[in-house]
């Protein structure tokens, strides 16, 4: 049962506005304070990938943040985009990072995947269950309180 | 905390002290001025992330293309970090292989290998 749901324009000023909900959830949640950095990080590059998937595609639809604290801490970032923009979540070998060949997009996207990777244990990306888009959902382990 | 960028110069390397958040919103100012020193014939320059409290992948692909542009004016191009979250972050992506980082303004002027984190 999600406790806040936040949706936003797909307009990259409101990213920073869900990182801020989204740690102060999971702060109140009982996620550990030194997990809270990668939760931040991990909120924003979800959000910052469906911005951008939204505006490669031209939607204007909102993106969808939603957070639980049902048992663990759970983020939900849902975007609109065709499902097939979603296959180019792939991470970058190092030598590849500085070729001059490599997008800026790509190697901002190729990051970005690393990041949530690197940072969230339990990470989740997979088609909307109504019409295009995906999902991703990362969940973090709450301390009793 | 909004992005806050000054440069000054130390040892001929320009060196841009970069503060506060660099996102998705705020990358692109950064991008802006990193162009704007390359155009203006700046080649050597160091970035100094010691003020910055968020990092994100938009802002390393910044930090990425200033490295390539220089390359491809025969600058150089490197960075002053010492903050453990930053440099995990540069670790998960693999980025520390590709940027030389350095624990202080003084070390990344001199440029000396044996002082780099990276």
């Amino acid at each position: 049962m999600a406790t806040v749901r936040l949706s936003f324009s797909p307009a990259p000023v409101h990213v920073r506005t869900a990182r801020l909900v989204g740690v102060a959830v999971a702060r109140r949640a009982g996620v550990a304070e030194e997990l809270l950095d990668e939760v931040r990080l991990a909120i924003g590059e979800a959000c910052t990938r469906a911005v951008a998937l939204h505006n490669q595609y031209g939607l204007a639809d909102l993106v969808t943040v939603e957070m639980s604290d049902s048992e663990a801490y759970s983020v939900r970032v849902i975007d609109h985009a065709p499902i097939e923009a979603s296959v180019g979540l792939t991470k970058l070998p190092p030598d590849e990072l500085a070729d001059e060949s490599l997008t800026d997009e790509a190697l901002t996207t190729g990051v970005g995947f690393a990041l949530l990777a690197g940072f969230v244990d339990d990470l989740q990306v997979r088609p909307v269950e109504d019409g295009p888009g995906t999902e991703v959902r990362m969940v973090w382990p709450v301390q009793r309180r | 905390m909004e992005l806050s960028l000054a440069t000054r110069t130390v040892e001929e390397h320009t060196v841009l002290e970069v503060g506060g958040e660099v996102d998705v919103y705020t990358a692109p100012r950064l991008r802006e001025r990193l162009v704007e020193l390359v155009d203006s014939g700046v080649r050597d320059v160091v970035v100094d992330l010691g003020g910055v409290e968020f990092l994100d992948s938009t802002g390393l692909g910044v930090l990425v293309g200033a490295m390539k542009r220089l390359r491809v004016a025969n600058g150089s191009f490197s960075l002053v970090c010492s903050k453990e979250a930053l440099l995990k972050i540069f670790r998960i992506t693999a980025l520390d292989q590709v940027f030389p980082i350095f624990p202080t303004i003084e070390a990344a002027t001199r440029g000396s290998d044996d002082s780099a984190i990276s």
